[in-house]
């Protein structure tokens, strides 16, 4: 396959996806109106000035008195835009339920226990190569209504902006071997294996530190170009 | 040349995570508040959408309320860019907000009868813009 045309696949979800009950009532059914990328969809993207981020943010096992409980993991990986060149200093930001599959947030009623060490939510800027690293603890998977013996696969929540509109992105990082994972109507929304496979984590020896915590590689292709444009 | 990496929904628990901030700055000094409301194809509240407002250096950021409300401060400008996630919503929606009587190349491009989707209502010292998810009142998202 050309390299191009891998770039061109369509690898997105649909809106609507009615395995996944909530899409139903909330996708749009009129169609999208079609505008020219460069009138703002290709505009530089906005400062994070209110956003402060600070070193300590991107160890979510370091944020209480001590530690949380659960499988230590460190996910590192590169951003790069669709011409493959790496996003630096952009804002990365994750968030995830505890090894007992129990999300901090109070909307959260899975009868789980919360971890009194553990919050869940961190945040970095990618470094001038763009990578971005956290170290945190394997969540748990926990059970949802969507339909009888719902269950979601372990994974953690990425929210990244990039340099323009078109690049903003919110995902799910899943972990390699879930057996959970082919019963799952989110990540099952993307029709394409290949799609799937892009948002499955591997386990990475080089990134685990020995007696220390496992580590995973996971990295993220933006939509758009022109990342360092005062380089190009 | 890379596939992008695929979006997923941003689930219901984002709120502890992705903290809200209002944009004031990064404008002429003027900043406006706009509230509104989020609704699904069923005329009801949509409680968990996470918005965000953009235009030039100034951007905010918020979420829905238990009544789907939302409301945020931001650097007065003709048209800003938003961007609404939510639990079902498998990826984001992008629309525009026009000041009244404000319009561009963008809002030209959508047929007239949807136009007033995308145009913010004055309501006292703030501006009313209602997203409707789906129904008759769709409002107008772009690609």
């Amino acid at each position: 396959m050309r390299l191009d045309a891998v770039a061109d696949l369509e690898l997105d979800p649909p809106y609507l996806h009615p395995d996944y009950r909530a899409t139903v009532l909330r996708a749009p059914r009129q169609p999208f109106v079609k505008v020219p990328a460069e009138w703002f969809h290709h505009a530089r993207g906005p400062a994070f000035g209110r956003i402060a981020v600070r070193d300590t943010d991107a160890d979510l096992t370091r944020q209480h008195r001590g530690e949380p409980l659960g499988e230590r993991i460190i996910i590192t990986g590169r951003v790069v835009d669709s011409d493959g060149r790496p996003v630096r200093h952009t804002l990365v930001e994750i968030w995830q339920a505890n090894a007992a599959g129990r999300y901090i947030d109070p909307v959260d009623d899975h009868p789980a226990p919360l971890d009194p060490n553990f919050t869940g939510a961190g945040r970095c800027l990618t470094d001038g190569e763009g990578r971005y690293t956290f170290t945190t603890i394997k969540p748990g998977a926990y059970p949802w209504r969507n339909h009888q013996n719902a269950w979601r696969p372990a994974h953690v929540h990425f929210s990244l902006f990039g340099p323009q509109l078109a690049s903003r992105l919110v995902t799910q990082m899943y972990f390699p071997g879930d057996p959970l994972i082919p019963l799952d109507p989110i990540l099952g929304s993307i029709a394409d294996p290949r799609g799937r496979e892009l948002l499955i984590a591997r386990f990475d020896a080089e990134t685990t530190v020995p007696e220390w915590a496992l580590g995973y590689r996971w990295d993220i292709v933006l939509r758009g170009h022109g990342a360092t444009p005062m380089e190009a | 040349m890379s596939a992008p990496t695929p979006s997923q929904t941003v689930g219901p628990f984002f709120g502890f995570a992705l903290t809200p901030f209002d944009g004031a700055d990064g404008g002429s000094g003027e900043s406006v508040r706009v509230e509104g409301q989020v609704l699904d194809g069923a005329g009801e509240p949509v409680t968990d959408a996470l918005i965000e407002a953009w235009h030039g250096d100034a951007l905010a950021r918020c979420r829905t309320d238990e009544e789907g409300a939302y409301h945020f401060t931001i650097a007065a400008a003709p048209a800003m860019n938003l961007t609404v996630f939510a639990r079902g919503l498998l990826r984001h929606l992008q629309t525009r907000l026009y000041m009244p009587g404000e319009e561009d190349e963008a809002l030209r491009a959508v047929g007239a009868a949807r136009r007033d989707t995308l145009v913010a209502r004055r309501d006292g010292a703030v501006l009313r813009f209602d997203i409707h998810l789906q129904g008759p009142k769709e409002t107008v998202f772009f690609a």
